[in-house]
């Protein structure tokens, strides 16, 4: 696996997005660890939450977007409670959720849904947007 | 006369030494001895209720000899020859038996045969002890002045605490001006003071003190002598300039035609042939560098003959012409000069392993320089004014990479220590980059940040969190150019990825070593150093100012790479080390020395060529060696090359010797 970093992560489009919704300074994350050892979901993640903040520290944010973890993040506050920088990473993890969101991409094609009818529509809804599986 | 009224006192050294060995049966034991007064044993003998009850046995039982079985004697011999003299008893008649480190530690899985060794070191010891003789300290006097070898930041302190203390101080620099590198740096961690601005008030009282005597541009050639009174040869470098007369007014340096790379910007600029060391020197003195010079290289082939001068050809002598005091009068004005001093600084500073030992990191390349070069970059004084510029082409940099751990941490292809400082200066460039120029993107490969300081910490994340610094943790492997551009490939070692990143410039925290002419310096001193150029502590924690050799101390980076804090902490604390040596009249000296029997010695000099000290000579007219009483230190490295045994160390005869070696190879 190879990353090349091509402008300065500071100056990422995506990454200022993130800061922007989140309103935390994710380059204050100095890589503890702390957040993901004691995540209660850390074991079905793809990317541990310390990663994530890698990620958004080397201005890769396309890496995130693909990723489970957003999704997978319960949003328990374990981690922002543990924090020594005080990040709120359920914060981050919410702003990823919502760039992925903003994408507007249909997961699920309400015509090829059987007995649509039948669904409350608020099932359907939330199913357009599912990501885990 | 041999004793018969000794005293033994076994230690329990709490579980130490009573878990293993029977202290209550090694006590009986000993205590059947004809010779041996009294035995017995106590929990913690080093305590002072321990001390008492050797003092209180002493007078009780009239004792003519201790015997102390407990640790080693490195760590409290002195406690029970002082409780003994307390006691009225010579404290040389006190003896240690480590039955610790020697019977109890290494046979805890034997307990009968620790004890019964531990008998046996005991008897072997009062068998020693029994031939000892009563000494009385040796007293040498002691010259009231001293030396600090090194004009950095440590030295100076040194020199400053030393002459404001009233004791008449000698400094020796190398270089021309003293300020050493901390006056070469841009600002300094963690509060981003200017050195330029807190180092010149140091250098301007060490020039002016009245109790310092200033050698600049001179080093140190010889040194002769022991604690309390050294002998020391300053060599003063040709300066080709009558400094007496020069005024630091530079108008020569403006017309100098011949440029070479200064030292003092590490060739980050260039300087002129005549030159001052920089715009703040103390002393503020021009000198001529000999090999760059016109006419003294001109003259210095006419000497060789390999030049025959023409009649009518005026040779380079542009700044004598405008040298308004008439100063520069090119004649070689090298002198040696002799010093007394009572006590030695070391402070030596150390260099940085220059970026071209570092092909792979593209050390080749003009823009990629070490740390201490990027200093002279950023420094508001320097030659770019502070603004970073790239030595190849002089272009403010679109993005800079920091890398650090070169040549640190790598025992297999540099230094194995970690060089200490570079963290903390790389985030201070890093951030200072920052200051100068907010749009240039700063990339930092760490492989751990190691920020342990007042401060640091909290430096670091000012860095990480206000100032827009990319950290990616993982060693950069290699560096080659790519177009205009470097490319750096590195790893993140978080998200388990090759890094790549195109960058202008690169910066090396390169490995510290000790100053290049340290180990020369060390050898004069006989004073030890390890292979990397720092010189040796006596010990690491308890004594890491002190030397083997009596009366030299060391302080600053000379002993290890140390940021400023330390080093001037280190500086006065090496002072007050030789103030408290230089504050008695008179020294006292451990009367355990090399004495000739004089009538046995027939002169035959092995024991001179076997001391390390220089102690003994042979007198031309008896024929026979003599020990200099303050220059011994009592090895014996004299008496095993004796072929007569004419030479031994007092109360380490060879008889006693070899009783107690023979009741310690007896079969067990």
């Amino acid at each position: 696996m190879k990353y090349t970093i091509k402008e300065d992560p500071h100056k990422n489009e995506l990454v200022q997005k993130v800061i922007e919704i989140s309103g935390e300074n994710i380059f204050s994350c100095y890589q503890c660890g702390r957040c993901s050892s004691g995540c209660p979901m850390a074991e079905f993640m793809d990317v541990l939450p310390n990663q994530v903040f890698m990620f958004l520290q080397e201005g890769d944010v396309d890496t995130l977007l693909k990723a489970k973890t957003p999704w997978i993040c319960a949003a328990c506050f374990t981690c922002t409670v543990r924090c020594p920088v005080g990040l709120d990473l359920a914060a981050v993890m919410e702003a990823i959720r919502e760039l992925q969101l903003r994408k507007n991409y249909d997961y699920i094609d309400p015509y090829k849904v059987e007995d649509r009818e039948e669904l409350p529509p608020i099932a359907m809804v939330s199913n357009f947007r599912k990501f885990t599986p | 006369m041999a004793m018969k009224r000794i005293g033994v006192f076994i230690c329990h050294c709490g579980r130490n030494i009573a878990g293993t060995v029977d202290v209550k049966r090694v006590a009986e034991e000993i205590g059947k001895r004809e010779d041996v007064a009294f035995s017995t044993t106590y929990i913690f003998m080093c305590s002072q209720p321990g001390q008492k009850l050797i003092e209180d046995s002493i007078k009780k039982y009239n004792l003519d000899g201790v015997v102390v079985a407990n640790c080693s004697p490195t760590l409290h011999e002195r406690t029970m020859r002082n409780a003994a003299a307390r006691a009225g008893l010579n404290p040389y008649r006190v003896e240690i038996a480590n039955i610790r480190e020697w019977a109890a530690w290494p046979h805890e899985d034997n307990p009968e045969a620790a004890t019964r060794k531990a008998i046996r070191i005991i008897n072997a010891t009062i068998e020693k002890l029994k031939a000892n003789a009563s000494l009385e300290p040796i007293e040498v006097p002691v010259t009231r002045r001293a030396l600090v070898i090194g004009g950095g930041v440590a030295g100076m302190q040194a020199a400053l605490d030393l002459a404001d203390s009233g004791i008449e101080t000698i400094l020796v620099e190398k270089e021309s001006s003293i300020g050493g590198n901390m006056f070469r740096l841009s600002e300094t961690f963690p509060t981003l003071d200017c050195p330029q601005c807190i180092l010149t008030p140091k250098m301007n009282d060490v020039g002016g003190h009245p109790n310092i005597k200033l050698y600049t541009y001179s080093e140190v050639e010889d040194v002769e002598g022991f604690m309390g009174n050294f002998k020391v040869k300053i060599k003063k470098k040709a300066t080709f300039v009558d400094w007496d007369k020069c005024t630091g007014c530079g108008e020569c340096l403006r017309v100098c035609p011949v440029h070479v790379d200064s030292e003092f910007d590490l060739g980050m600029a260039k300087r002129t042939s005549i030159y001052i060391a920089n715009e703040q020197a103390v002393p503020l003195k021009a000198l001529i560098d000999e090999n760059s010079c016109i006419r003294l290289q001109f003259e210095k082939k006419v000497r060789e003959g390999k030049i025959k001068p023409k009649k009518n050809v005026k040779i380079c002598s542009k700044c004598a012409d405008v040298c308004e005091p008439k100063a520069i009068h090119f004649q070689n004005n090298e002198e040696i000069v002799e010093e007394n001093v009572g006590a030695i600084i070391v402070a030596t500073g150390y260099e940085v392993v220059p970026a071209e030992a570092f092909p792979e990191l593209g050390g080749k390349y003009p823009d990629v320089i070490t740390a201490l070069q990027f200093e002279r970059l950023l420094a508001p004084s320097g030659p770019t004014a502070g603004v970073p510029r790239r030595p190849s082409d002089g272009k403010i940099p679109d993005s800079i990479a920091f890398l650090h751990c070169v040549g640190s941490r790598d025992p297999q292809n540099g230094v194995p220590y970690c060089s200490r400082i570079c963290c903390m200066y790389t985030i201070k460039q890093a951030m200072l980059v920052k200051h100068a120029r907010p749009d240039i993107a700063v990339y930092d490969f760490y492989i751990d940040i190691r920020s342990n300081g007042k401060g640091y910490e909290e430096f670091y994340h000012r860095a990480k969190e206000e100032y827009g610094v990319n950290f990616i943790r993982g060693k950069v492997s290699k560096v080659y150019k790519v177009g205009d551009k470097y490319r750096v490939q590195g790893v993140d070692t978080l998200t388990g990825r090759i890094i790549e990143v195109d960058v202008d410039m690169v910066v090396l925290a390169t490995a510290a070593k000790g100053s290049s002419t340290v180990k020369e310096l060390a050898k004069k001193l006989r004073i030890p150093y390890d292979e990397w150029g720092w010189l040796k502590e006596t010990h690491l924690k308890l004594k890491p100012l002190e030397t083997p050799v009596g009366g030299v101390f060391i302080a600053g980076a000379a002993q290890f790479i140390k940021d400023i804090t330390d080093s001037v902490s280190q500086g006065s604390g090496a002072a007050a080390k030789a103030m408290a040596l230089l504050a008695k009249p008179e020294l006292e000296k451990e009367p355990l020395l090399a004495k000739v029997d004089q009538e046995i010695c027939a002169g035959c000099g092995r024991c001179k060529d076997q001391c390390a000290y220089d102690a003994i000579s042979i007198d031309p007219v008896r024929h026979v060696a003599v020990v200099n009483e303050a220059l011994c230190e009592g090895c014996g490295a004299c008496s095993a090359n004796c072929p007569t045994t004419a030479i031994q160390v007092v109360n380490f005869k060879k008889g006693q010797i070899i009783r107690a070696v023979d009741i310690l190879a007896e079969v067990f």
